[in-house]
Protein backbone atom coordinates (compact mmCIF):
# COMPACT_ATOMS: atom_id res chain seq x y z
CA UNK A 1 0.00 0.00 0.00
CA UNK A 2 1.26 3.55 -0.60
CA UNK A 3 1.13 6.12 1.78
CA UNK A 4 1.78 9.30 -0.63
CA UNK A 5 2.98 11.74 1.43
CA UNK A 6 4.64 9.52 4.47
CA UNK A 7 8.01 9.28 2.87
CA UNK A 8 10.44 10.85 5.56
CA UNK A 9 13.20 13.83 3.64
CA UNK A 10 16.04 11.82 2.26
CA UNK A 11 18.67 11.80 4.93
CA UNK A 12 16.84 11.27 7.79
CA UNK A 13 17.29 8.24 10.38
CA UNK A 14 14.61 5.15 9.08
CA UNK A 15 11.90 3.62 11.39
CA UNK A 16 13.00 0.49 12.98
CA UNK A 17 11.58 -2.68 11.21
CA UNK A 18 8.52 -4.09 13.51
CA UNK A 19 8.17 -7.84 13.64
CA UNK A 20 5.75 -9.71 15.26
CA UNK A 21 5.01 -12.90 17.10
CA UNK A 22 1.87 -14.10 17.63
CA UNK A 23 1.24 -16.36 21.30
CA UNK A 24 -2.04 -18.29 21.38
CA UNK A 25 -3.52 -21.50 22.95
CA UNK A 26 -6.98 -21.79 25.21
CA UNK A 27 -7.93 -19.63 27.64
CA UNK A 28 -6.23 -19.06 31.00
CA UNK A 29 -3.21 -21.12 29.13
CA UNK A 30 -0.77 -18.07 30.41
CA UNK A 31 -0.88 -16.18 27.08
CA UNK A 32 -0.64 -12.30 28.93
CA UNK A 33 1.31 -13.88 31.31
CA UNK A 34 4.18 -15.10 28.73
CA UNK A 35 3.66 -11.87 27.31
CA UNK A 36 3.93 -9.78 30.51
CA UNK A 37 6.98 -12.06 31.53
CA UNK A 38 9.50 -10.62 28.06
CA UNK A 39 8.06 -7.18 27.54
CA UNK A 40 9.67 -4.24 28.42
CA UNK A 41 6.48 -2.70 29.59
CA UNK A 42 3.15 -4.35 31.69
CA UNK A 43 0.82 -5.82 28.33
CA UNK A 44 -1.06 -4.00 27.04
CA UNK A 45 -4.73 -3.97 25.62
CA UNK A 46 -6.05 -2.95 22.38
CA UNK A 47 -9.59 -3.33 21.55
CA UNK A 48 -11.02 -4.39 17.69
CA UNK A 49 -15.02 -3.34 17.74
CA UNK A 50 -16.99 -5.56 15.29
CA UNK A 51 -20.77 -5.64 14.03
CA UNK A 52 -22.73 -8.96 13.63
CA UNK A 53 -22.55 -7.65 9.73
CA UNK A 54 -18.80 -7.68 9.81
CA UNK A 55 -15.67 -5.02 9.49
CA UNK A 56 -15.36 -2.80 7.28
CA UNK A 57 -19.10 -1.47 6.39
CA UNK A 58 -18.83 1.88 5.58
CA UNK A 59 -22.98 2.10 6.10
CA UNK A 60 -23.46 2.77 9.54
CA UNK A 61 -27.08 3.78 9.55
CA UNK A 62 -29.54 1.74 11.59
CA UNK A 63 -25.91 0.79 13.64
CA UNK A 64 -27.87 1.05 17.19
CA UNK A 65 -29.99 -2.00 16.13
CA UNK A 66 -26.67 -4.32 16.03
CA UNK A 67 -24.67 -5.93 17.96
CA UNK A 68 -21.10 -5.02 18.48
CA UNK A 69 -18.30 -7.43 19.96
CA UNK A 70 -15.58 -6.26 21.51
CA UNK A 71 -12.35 -8.33 21.08
CA UNK A 72 -9.52 -7.71 22.83
CA UNK A 73 -5.78 -8.23 21.97
CA UNK A 74 -3.18 -7.89 24.49
CA UNK A 75 0.37 -7.34 23.42
CA UNK A 76 4.05 -6.53 24.65
CA UNK A 77 7.17 -5.17 23.30
CA UNK A 78 10.39 -5.90 23.20
CA UNK A 79 13.10 -3.56 21.91
CA UNK A 80 15.79 -5.63 19.75
CA UNK A 81 17.93 -2.67 18.90
CA UNK A 82 17.34 1.06 17.43
CA UNK A 83 16.21 -0.43 14.21
CA UNK A 84 14.42 -3.85 15.01
CA UNK A 85 11.48 -3.70 17.27
CA UNK A 86 9.75 -7.46 18.30
CA UNK A 87 5.80 -7.18 19.32
CA UNK A 88 4.14 -10.12 21.16
CA UNK A 89 0.58 -10.66 20.30
CA UNK A 90 -1.21 -12.55 22.33
CA UNK A 91 -4.05 -14.13 20.61
CA UNK A 92 -7.80 -13.92 21.67
CA UNK A 93 -9.17 -16.85 23.46
CA UNK A 94 -12.44 -17.25 21.95
CA UNK A 95 -11.88 -19.36 18.26
CA UNK A 96 -14.27 -17.73 16.65
CA UNK A 97 -13.03 -14.79 16.10
CA UNK A 98 -10.78 -16.15 13.39
CA UNK A 99 -11.00 -13.06 11.11
CA UNK A 100 -9.20 -11.33 14.07
CA UNK A 101 -6.43 -14.27 13.66
CA UNK A 102 -5.82 -13.71 10.05
CA UNK A 103 -5.03 -9.77 10.58
CA UNK A 104 -2.85 -10.63 13.24
CA UNK A 105 -1.20 -13.77 11.52
CA UNK A 106 -1.01 -12.08 8.36
CA UNK A 107 3.14 -11.32 8.63
CA UNK A 108 3.64 -13.02 11.87
CA UNK A 109 7.33 -14.32 11.96
CA UNK A 110 5.56 -17.49 14.02
CA UNK A 111 3.82 -18.13 16.97
CA UNK A 112 3.96 -19.94 20.37
CA UNK A 113 1.46 -22.45 21.03
CA UNK A 114 1.30 -22.46 24.70
CA UNK A 115 -0.54 -25.71 26.13
CA UNK A 116 -1.70 -26.78 29.59
CA UNK A 117 -1.36 -30.48 29.94
CA UNK A 118 -4.90 -30.58 31.78
CA UNK A 119 -6.77 -29.80 28.94
CA UNK A 120 -4.22 -30.07 25.99
CA UNK A 121 -7.42 -30.16 23.69
CA UNK A 122 -7.63 -26.68 23.92
CA UNK A 123 -4.82 -25.94 21.95
CA UNK A 124 -5.97 -28.08 19.06
CA UNK A 125 -7.45 -24.93 17.08
CA UNK A 126 -4.43 -23.22 17.57
CA UNK A 127 -2.12 -25.82 16.03
CA UNK A 128 -4.34 -26.47 13.03
CA UNK A 129 -4.32 -22.62 12.43
CA UNK A 130 -1.03 -22.48 11.81
CA UNK A 131 -0.51 -26.01 10.25
CA UNK A 132 -3.19 -24.36 8.11
CA UNK A 133 -1.18 -21.07 7.45
CA UNK A 134 2.08 -22.27 7.18
CA UNK A 135 2.91 -20.37 9.88
CA UNK A 136 6.00 -21.48 12.04
CA UNK A 137 5.24 -22.71 15.60
CA UNK A 138 6.45 -24.22 19.17
CA UNK A 139 4.15 -25.93 21.17
CA UNK A 140 5.37 -24.38 24.94
CA UNK A 141 3.87 -26.99 27.77
CA UNK A 142 3.14 -24.16 30.77
CA UNK A 143 4.11 -26.18 33.50
CA UNK A 144 1.04 -25.46 36.30
CA UNK A 145 1.46 -26.54 39.91
CA UNK A 146 -0.20 -30.04 40.50
CA UNK A 147 -0.32 -30.65 36.33
CA UNK A 148 0.86 -34.43 35.99
CA UNK A 149 3.73 -34.22 34.39
CA UNK A 150 4.19 -35.56 30.90
CA UNK A 151 6.84 -36.09 28.73
CA UNK A 152 7.63 -34.02 25.97
CA UNK A 153 7.38 -36.90 22.90
CA UNK A 154 4.33 -37.79 24.93
CA UNK A 155 3.17 -34.41 24.31
CA UNK A 156 4.31 -34.73 20.42
CA UNK A 157 2.43 -37.87 19.98
CA UNK A 158 -1.07 -36.58 21.81
CA UNK A 159 -1.33 -33.59 19.55
CA UNK A 160 -0.12 -35.59 16.86
CA UNK A 161 2.08 -33.13 15.67
CA UNK A 162 5.18 -33.06 12.77
CA UNK A 163 8.73 -34.49 14.09
CA UNK A 164 9.77 -31.20 12.92
CA UNK A 165 7.80 -28.78 15.50
CA UNK A 166 9.67 -28.26 18.31
CA UNK A 167 8.11 -29.24 21.81
CA UNK A 168 9.31 -27.86 24.94
CA UNK A 169 8.82 -27.21 28.46
CA UNK A 170 8.42 -23.85 30.26
CA UNK A 171 6.93 -21.51 32.85
CA UNK A 172 5.15 -18.58 31.37
CA UNK A 173 5.71 -16.57 34.63
CA UNK A 174 9.60 -16.98 33.82
CA UNK A 175 11.33 -14.38 32.08
CA UNK A 176 14.18 -16.94 31.32
CA UNK A 177 12.08 -19.48 30.53
CA UNK A 178 10.02 -17.49 28.10
CA UNK A 179 12.62 -15.86 25.98
CA UNK A 180 13.91 -19.97 25.48
CA UNK A 181 10.63 -20.44 24.10
CA UNK A 182 11.19 -17.39 21.77
CA UNK A 183 14.63 -18.34 20.93
CA UNK A 184 13.32 -21.87 19.98
CA UNK A 185 10.49 -20.41 18.04
CA UNK A 186 12.90 -17.90 16.08
CA UNK A 187 15.68 -20.47 15.62
CA UNK A 188 12.71 -23.11 14.41
CA UNK A 189 11.29 -20.05 11.60
CA UNK A 190 14.63 -19.57 10.60
CA UNK A 191 15.28 -22.97 9.84
CA UNK A 192 11.57 -23.14 8.03
CA UNK A 193 12.37 -20.36 6.23
CA UNK A 194 15.69 -21.97 4.32
CA UNK A 195 14.02 -25.20 3.56
CA UNK A 196 11.15 -23.89 2.42
CA UNK A 197 13.80 -21.27 -0.36
CA UNK A 198 15.78 -24.48 -0.69
CA UNK A 199 12.50 -26.57 -1.19
CA UNK A 200 11.59 -23.42 -3.97
CA UNK A 201 14.71 -23.13 -5.74
CA UNK A 202 14.85 -27.02 -6.29
CA UNK A 203 11.61 -26.65 -8.13
CA UNK B 1 -39.88 23.01 19.14
CA UNK B 2 -43.20 22.76 16.36
CA UNK B 3 -41.65 20.51 13.95
CA UNK B 4 -43.06 17.97 12.56
CA UNK B 5 -42.31 14.50 13.37
CA UNK B 6 -41.32 13.38 10.35
CA UNK B 7 -38.21 15.80 9.82
CA UNK B 8 -37.48 15.96 13.61
CA UNK B 9 -36.76 12.31 12.68
CA UNK B 10 -35.19 12.84 9.48
CA UNK B 11 -32.79 15.31 11.21
CA UNK B 12 -31.21 12.33 12.99
CA UNK B 13 -30.44 10.28 10.10
CA UNK B 14 -29.38 12.37 7.49
CA UNK B 15 -25.41 13.11 6.49
CA UNK B 16 -25.22 15.57 9.55
CA UNK B 17 -26.96 13.72 12.23
CA UNK B 18 -23.36 13.05 13.63
CA UNK B 19 -22.23 10.50 15.77
CA UNK B 20 -24.10 7.55 16.72
CA UNK B 21 -21.48 5.38 18.86
CA UNK B 22 -18.63 6.97 20.33
CA UNK B 23 -16.08 5.27 18.41
CA UNK B 24 -17.58 6.80 15.14
CA UNK B 25 -17.98 9.87 16.86
CA UNK B 26 -14.02 9.98 16.67
CA UNK B 27 -13.92 9.26 13.14
CA UNK B 28 -16.68 11.51 12.49
CA UNK B 29 -18.84 8.45 10.92
CA UNK B 30 -16.16 7.08 9.13
CA UNK B 31 -15.72 3.24 9.31
CA UNK B 32 -12.18 3.25 6.78
CA UNK B 33 -9.04 5.84 6.28
CA UNK B 34 -8.95 7.70 3.01
CA UNK B 35 -5.47 6.66 2.89
CA UNK B 36 -3.13 3.28 4.17
CA UNK B 37 -4.11 0.05 5.64
CA UNK B 38 -1.98 0.15 9.24
CA UNK B 39 -0.75 -3.17 10.01
CA UNK B 40 -1.12 -3.78 13.72
CA UNK B 41 2.66 -2.95 13.91
CA UNK B 42 2.95 -0.56 11.47
CA UNK B 43 5.34 1.80 12.57
CA UNK B 44 4.01 5.57 13.15
CA UNK B 45 6.00 8.86 14.04
CA UNK B 46 4.83 12.37 13.83
CA UNK B 47 6.52 14.70 10.94
CA UNK B 48 6.39 18.00 13.28
CA UNK B 49 6.99 18.55 17.30
CA UNK B 50 3.78 20.23 17.16
CA UNK B 51 0.65 20.75 15.48
CA UNK B 52 -1.75 23.13 16.08
CA UNK B 53 -5.63 22.42 16.04
CA UNK B 54 -7.24 23.13 12.54
CA UNK B 55 -10.27 22.43 10.31
CA UNK B 56 -10.37 18.52 10.25
CA UNK B 57 -8.97 17.73 12.81
CA UNK B 58 -9.67 16.79 16.50
CA UNK B 59 -8.34 16.54 19.83
CA UNK B 60 -7.55 13.02 19.30
CA UNK B 61 -5.76 13.37 16.08
CA UNK B 62 -3.01 16.00 17.75
CA UNK B 63 -3.38 13.33 20.91
CA UNK B 64 -1.78 11.00 18.32
CA UNK B 65 0.85 13.30 17.19
CA UNK B 66 1.66 14.18 20.54
CA UNK B 67 1.95 10.22 21.40
CA UNK B 68 3.86 9.50 18.22
CA UNK B 69 7.05 12.12 19.03
CA UNK B 70 8.61 8.47 20.54
CA UNK B 71 7.83 5.87 17.52
CA UNK B 72 4.52 3.49 18.05
CA UNK B 73 2.84 0.81 16.27
CA UNK B 74 -0.95 1.42 16.00
CA UNK B 75 -1.84 -1.17 18.60
CA UNK B 76 0.15 0.63 20.74
CA UNK B 77 -1.36 3.95 19.93
CA UNK B 78 -4.88 2.44 20.02
CA UNK B 79 -4.03 0.93 23.91
CA UNK B 80 -2.82 4.78 24.92
CA UNK B 81 -5.25 6.31 23.91
CA UNK B 82 -8.33 3.87 24.36
CA UNK B 83 -9.64 3.69 21.23
CA UNK B 84 -10.59 0.71 19.08
CA UNK B 85 -7.77 -0.29 16.33
CA UNK B 86 -10.21 0.70 13.61
CA UNK B 87 -10.90 4.19 14.86
CA UNK B 88 -7.30 4.68 15.45
CA UNK B 89 -6.62 3.95 11.52
CA UNK B 90 -9.28 6.34 10.43
CA UNK B 91 -7.44 9.60 12.49
CA UNK B 92 -4.13 8.01 10.83
CA UNK B 93 -4.84 7.99 7.65
CA UNK B 94 -6.21 11.82 7.88
CA UNK B 95 -3.24 12.67 9.43
CA UNK B 96 -0.88 10.75 6.35
CA UNK B 97 -3.03 12.45 4.16
CA UNK B 98 -1.98 15.77 5.76
CA UNK B 99 1.68 14.83 5.57
CA UNK B 100 1.87 14.64 9.55
CA UNK B 101 3.21 11.14 9.95
CA UNK B 102 5.64 9.07 8.95
CA UNK B 103 4.30 5.64 8.48
CA UNK B 104 6.58 2.36 8.18
CA UNK B 105 5.06 -1.06 7.39
CA UNK B 106 6.11 -4.36 9.05
CA UNK B 107 8.53 -6.38 7.20
CA UNK B 108 6.95 -9.77 5.90
CA UNK B 109 8.67 -12.91 6.56
CA UNK B 110 9.09 -13.93 2.81
CA UNK B 111 10.52 -10.18 1.98
CA UNK B 112 13.20 -10.82 4.47
CA UNK B 113 16.12 -11.02 2.16
CA UNK B 114 19.06 -12.81 4.28
CA UNK B 115 18.68 -14.83 7.85
CA UNK B 116 19.96 -11.07 9.56
CA UNK B 117 16.92 -9.94 11.49
CA UNK B 118 15.84 -13.83 12.65
CA UNK B 119 19.57 -13.60 14.40
CA UNK B 120 19.55 -10.32 15.45
CA UNK B 121 16.05 -11.08 17.15
CA UNK B 122 17.85 -14.36 18.78
CA UNK B 123 20.82 -12.34 19.79
CA UNK B 124 18.85 -9.67 20.89
CA UNK B 125 16.56 -11.88 23.37
CA UNK B 126 19.31 -13.91 24.95
CA UNK B 127 20.70 -10.51 25.73
CA UNK B 128 17.87 -9.34 27.44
Amino acid sequence: MDYGHSDRPAGATPLPTAIKILVAGGFGVGKTTMVGAVSETRPLRTEEVLTETGVGIDDLSGVEGKTTTTVAMDFGRITISDDLVLYLFGTPGQDRFWFVWDELALGAIGAVVLADTRRLADCFPSIDYFEGRGTPFVVAVNCFEGARKYRLDEVQTALNLDPGVPVLLCDARQRESSKEVLVTLMEHAMKTREARRRAAGTD
Amino acid sequence: MTVQGESAEHQWVDDHAGPVVRPYAVTRGRARPVTGTFDLISLVTATRADVTPEVGLGPEHLAIVGLCQRIQSVAEIAAHLDLPVGTIRVLLGDLAARNLVQVREPQTTAGLPDNSIFEAVINGLRAL
